[in-house]
């Protein structure tokens, strides 16, 4: 017996990095939330690596903030140290990167969800779903309580059939010795649900003073720290740093010689890991020759003595991670406060969804982050947002949300996981995105800030104020390209000093700023605005002018992808019915159903033949409908 | 797909006198316009003919005499801007306009895309859909079995060679994108990059070279016989039809699908420029000057021309070496049983160390010396003539123009100083434009490349 615990718009499982989002998104548009999770001390709790950000993660979480999510915002009050990667490199691929403190960051985000209108916190397992007529209609906890909702959001990560392995020790759990999640994946099974098996896993946690910083490289944070908010004002001072040491021809040794017991290679993981992630086992295995390995400690918090060795995650057994932690230098006293291991888990097959995260067999049912096949703290929220904000347009009766391939790495992201799917636990890279030229760490507020507005998740004053930078970026991209620069002694020197060709004759400002080794600074100098421009619009003008010509190109390509994304597909189109597509195609479009000709042109095994094919009866059936009218 | 310009040759190529190279797209008329000199054909109006000259932009010459149909949407075929560049029928005239308009960013047609275009645009009665897709689905599978049949292993090989030393080029650039603390990789510098894509630019210019080489043997060396009348040219067009049997050849999957006849001098085919071609070369050396003459033998890919060994040299054979100048040529002094009139000193002179060539053609001597200079001029250099086969598909060698072309743009980035990153955009393409070739795009190999590659992760 079960009884009526309350009604709401929507319902979200899980307070993780995508429940977090997902239930503060929903909230903010006005739908009244519930947000259910095992244990209320563990919310937004980084059972892995204390850092956030990086290489296009870090993007993410600058597009979450523009969006009007939570993971910048928190971040940027917790972080205890903050760098900007690559930035000798070109402006797509700079990426902030912050160490957090992991006990902060959890309560940061308590606080600020419990102080959310609409948004109710509430702890208990969830083991089933109200399911009528195929459509969710809410959820049952283990305490028998039934909360009924128009929509509702999975964002289990790796709670669902958690299985840690440590060595030869096995046992059910989730991570960090929670509870794990077994009677809701059943249930999803029972749905008709299709889940896969993947792995991950972690390093083990050292106490702080037992290690010998002195042998190991400092690893600063910047001293002037840029923020992932767009709302943040002030830094925080006092950063800590991380260090670098190494493993060594010992480490191996060890290694190797206890392969065997290593639940990875001992046949006890049977999941999938992920690549990008691999264990010190696997770098070992596949990369023989190589001497050494990285290993960056890293603080997981301001008052805490724990600290994280990136780069040994393992599955071994502890007495072999003790040996193999004495054989790195700074190591050799270390005790062990965690020790490593691996996790395997339930994930759902991400093509059953639409690109708004909804799940296809199950109307109202939306699921995000790790449990759709991703890994990373940032990968989830950019899903668990845009889930949030999609179920609470489902229960508001309001438009969807889909962020497209061009507009954002979430974009990047949704579209990868329900178009191709993924065989392993998928990870942004770069590499990824086709215009990460457009899709800068700079510019995500240009991107994204309208959007969020739009769908109310950013207040008028903050709009306002990005309006006002948007005019002001325009005006001075303008002027600089009115204002001629003569070759006065002043101007040829400034060039000189920046080790470039003297001008022979005028030449536009924008034009010199074009040159790579101009910076803005320098035209400031020779001509500056007559307004008091932040440096957020300088630092615009400046890539916006000197890298126009590859943006020019890129936009270009974007142009010719969205007359593809323009062609929609009818929802109810019968594939079956469509005599020319060859039979593997077929399959693959029943399966992902795509809602435009762009999005089928990306599923592995629709060729192009298929492709147009597609497009013909697409058009054939418009045609009869014209002709009909 | 459906949104970029397409051109093909619609006529039959090679049979009948004027063959036709239509457009269809937004670009269709500038395009043209940017080939075309004339009237300004953006601003004439819809469903006029023009007179006018194609012109090659990057060498500012003439390339073809045409006329050329402007034809606006939505009253055309395929409902999209049309043009139709009529040219003279022969097989080198009509595949020089069709490259030319490629490389000003037309794409070479699929098969039956013209028709498919018309039916999405609505042209095209609803009664034919099944037809069009029936005709889409046979002829792109037709195609595609040609090609690949047609991919020759050893360039299928070569390109994947390219494309491994590209994508390990980019995949060492992501490294430091993606992992920019990961120590064990030395940071991809503007020097690494530039020898890098130097290598395989010059790579893809030795292909660039063998389709051009292997055109010509498929197609036939050009080549046409002048001099002044009666020195012997009809002798020595007989001498050499007669020596070598003509033969007949069939060029599977290009565009060209023609029987065309050749004479096969030791494994080079000549097309001897019909005698109709001779003649007018003839007529116009003597009536209209020199100037309009080298119109006609910048056709050519080899010019024999042909003095009198009983005669003096006169004006006119000086005006012929003046007209010859810059082209491929062998001299031949002809008629070497009369008695020496003329100037030998003179004609080394004006040939300027080209390959000279005695022959007296009533007695059958000189022919072999002759054909050994025409095989020796074409075998210039290491090739070998199995290699020149490789690339013969039109597609293929558009593709290979664009790479270079992509990797051209890498290279002025680096130059410039671009950031790598965005110097990478460039060579990321080319290996995109060079997996094209061998129907590979996928995406995600540059990833596995990358784990492959180098050891990362936390």
């Amino acid at each position: 017996m079960t009884y009526d615990a309350g009604h709401y718009d929507v319902i979200v499982i899980g307070a993780g990095h995508a429940g977090v989002e997902a239930a503060y998104a929903a909230a903010r548009r006005g739908a009244k939330t519930l947000i259910l999770t095992l244990n209320l001390d563990m919310i937004a709790f980084m059972p892995c690596n204390p850092s956030i950000g990086g290489p296009a993660k870090g993007i993410v979480v600058r597009e979450v903030d523009a969006l009007g999510g939570l993971m910048g915002k928190v971040i940027d009050r917790t972080y205890i140290q903050m760098r900007m990667l690559n930035t000798g490199k070109g402006p797509a691929v700079r990426a902030l990167r912050a160490q957090a403190d992991k006990p902060l960051y959890i309560q940061e985000m308590k606080r600020i969800l419990e102080k959310q209108e609409n948004l109710t916190l509430r702890q208990g397992m969830v083991e089933k779903l109200i399911v009528e007529d195929g459509v969710c209609k809410g959820v049952v906890t283990e305490t028998k309580a039934a909360y009924y909702a128009k929509s509702v959001v999975i964002t289990t990560g790796t709670f669902m059939r958690g299985r840690v392995i440590i060595g030869d020790l096995s046992y059910e759990s989730g991570p960090n010795n929670q509870r794990a999640s077994v009677k809701l994946s059943e249930d999803l099974e029972q749905l008709g649900f299709e889940l896969v098996r993947f792995k991950t896993g972690t390093p083990p946690r050292v106490i702080s003073h037992t290690i010998d910083y002195s042998k190991t490289e400092i690893q600063p944070g910047d001293e002037d720290p840029r923020h992932f908010s767009y709302e943040t004002k002030e830094s925080i001072p006092d950063q800590i740093p991380c260090w670098l040491t190494y493993t060594n021809e010992f480490t191996h040794k060890i290694i190797d010689e206890n392969l065997g017991l290593s639940a990875m290679y001992s046949g006890m993981i049977k999941g999938t890991g992920p690549r990008y992630c691999p264990s010190i086992e696997d770098k070992v295995v596949r990369f023989h020759d190589k001497p050494r390995h990285q290993i960056f400690l890293e603080p997981e918090g301001r008052n805490t003595e724990e600290v994280y060795v990136q780069g040994l995650s393992t599955s071994l057994p502890e007495y072999v991670q003790r040996e193999m932690l004495r054989s790195i230098p700074g190591l050799e006293e270390s005790e062990i406060m965690r020790a490593g291991y691996a996790i395997e888990y339930d994930s759902v097959v991400p093509t059953q969804l639409w690109p708004t995260l909804e799940v296809k067999k199950v109307p109202g049912l939306f699921t995000a982050g790790q449990i759709n096949g991703t890994s990373g703290y940032e990968e989830a929220a950019g899903q668990g947002l845009m889930a949030g904000i999609n179920a609470a347009s489902r229960a508001l009766g309001k438009e969807s949300v889909i962020l497209d391939r061009s507009q954002a790495y979430i974009g990047v992201l949704i579209d990868d996981l329900v178009t191709k799917g993924t065989n392993e636990p998928y990870r942004l890279l770069t590499s990824r995105a086709e215009h990460r030229l457009l899709l800068r760490h700079d510019n995500a507020d240009l991107r994204l800030t309208e959007i969020g507005y739009q769908s109310g998740m950013i207040a008028e004053e903050r709009y306002q104020q990005f309006l006002e930078k948007k005019q002001l970026i325009k005006e001075e991209k303008e002027r600089l390209k009115n204002v001629m620069l003569k070759p006065t002694d002043e101007v040829q020197q400034i060039i000189d000093e920046a080790g470039g060709t003297r001008l022979k004759e005028a030449i536009k400002a924008a034009d010199l700023l074009k040159r790579p080794e101009i910076k803005y600074e320098m035209i400031e100098q020779l001509s500056p605005s007559e307004k008091d421009l932040d440096w957020e619009v300088k630092e615009q003008v400046e890539i916006q002018i000197k890298y126009q010509g590859y943006i020019d190109k890129s936009n270009q390509q974007v142009e010719r992808m969205m007359k593809m994304e323009s062609k929609l597909i009818p929802e109810n189109i019968d594939y079956d019915d469509i005599s020319g597509i060859a039979t593997e195609a077929k399959e693959k479009l029943k399966q992902v159903r795509p809602l435009s000709v762009g999005q089928a042109s990306r599923i592995s095994g629709v060729n192009p033949a298929d492709v147009s094919i597609l497009l013909v009866y697409i058009e054939q059936g418009r045609i009869k409908k014209i002709s009909n009218q | 797909m459906e949104t970029d310009t397409i051109a093909a040759i619609s006529t039959p190529v090679g049979e009948g006198a004027i063959a036709i190279v239509r457009l269809s797209g937004e670009d269709a008329i500038p395009i043209t316009n940017k080939l075309f000199k004339g009237n300004d054909l953006k601003t004439v109006d819809s469903h006029t003919i023009h007179y006018g000259k194609i012109v090659d932009p990057t060498t500012n010459e003439i390339a073809e005499e045409v006329m050329v149909t402007i034809m606006r949407g939505p009253r055309t075929f395929t409902r999209e801007d049309v043009v139709e560049i009529n040219c003279h029928g022969g097989l080198a005239s009509v595949n020089r306009l069709l490259e030319l308009v490629l490389s000003e960013g037309a794409r070479l047609a699929e098969p039956g895309e013209f028709t498919k275009r018309a039916f999405l645009n609505g042209r095209i009665d609803l009664s034919q859909a099944e037809a069009v897709m029936d005709l889409i689905r046979a002829k792109t599978d037709k195609a595609m079995n040609v090609a690949l049949k047609q991919m020759d292993g050893h360039l299928s090989n070569l390109i994947q060679t390219l494309r491994q030393q590209l994508l390990e080029t980019v995949a060492h650039v992501e490294v430091n994108i993606d992992y920019p603390e990961y120590d064990d990789v030395e940071e991809m510098s503007h020097q690494m990059l530039i020898e890098k894509t130097t290598e395989v630019k010059s790579e893809i210019e030795r292909l660039l070279q063998m389709a051009k080489q292997g055109k010509i043997l498929r197609e036939g060396l050009a080549t046409a016989i002048i001099g002044r009348p009666n020195v012997g040219k009809s002798s020595l067009m007989n001498a050499l039809v007669h020596e070598n049997k003509a033969i007949v050849t069939d060029i599977p999957g290009t565009t060209r699908d023609v029987i065309e006849e050749y004479v096969n001098i030791r494994g080079v085919p000549l097309r001897l420029v019909d005698t109709a071609g001779i003649r007018e070369t003839e007529d116009i050396v003597e009536k209209i000057g020199v100037e309009r003459s080298r119109q006609v033998l910048k056709e050519s890919d080899l010019i024999l021309l042909v003095l009198n060994y009983g005669e003096q040299l006169t004006e006119e054979d000086v005006n012929l070496f003046k007209a010859v100048e810059g082209l491929e040529v062998i001299v031949i002094i002809n008629k070497t049983d009369l008695d020496k009139q003329i100037d030998l000193e003179k004609v080394k002179q004006l040939s300027n160390n080209r390959p000279i060539i005695t022959t007296t053609l009533i007695e059958d001597t000189g022919i072999d010396e002759l054909e050994k200079a025409i095989s020796d001029r074409f075998f210039e250099g290491e090739l070998d003539a199995g290699d020149l086969t490789y690339v013969s598909n039109v597609r293929h060698i558009q593709l290979l123009k664009q790479s270079k072309q992509s990797l051209t743009d890498a290279m002025n980035g680096i130059e410039q100083g671009m950031p790598i990153d965005l110097v990478q955009i460039d060579i990321t393409r080319t290996w995109e434009l060079l997996g094209e070739i061998i129907g590979d795009t996928v995406h995600e190999s540059l990833i596995d490349q990358l784990f492959s590659q180098f050891c990362l992760g936390k």
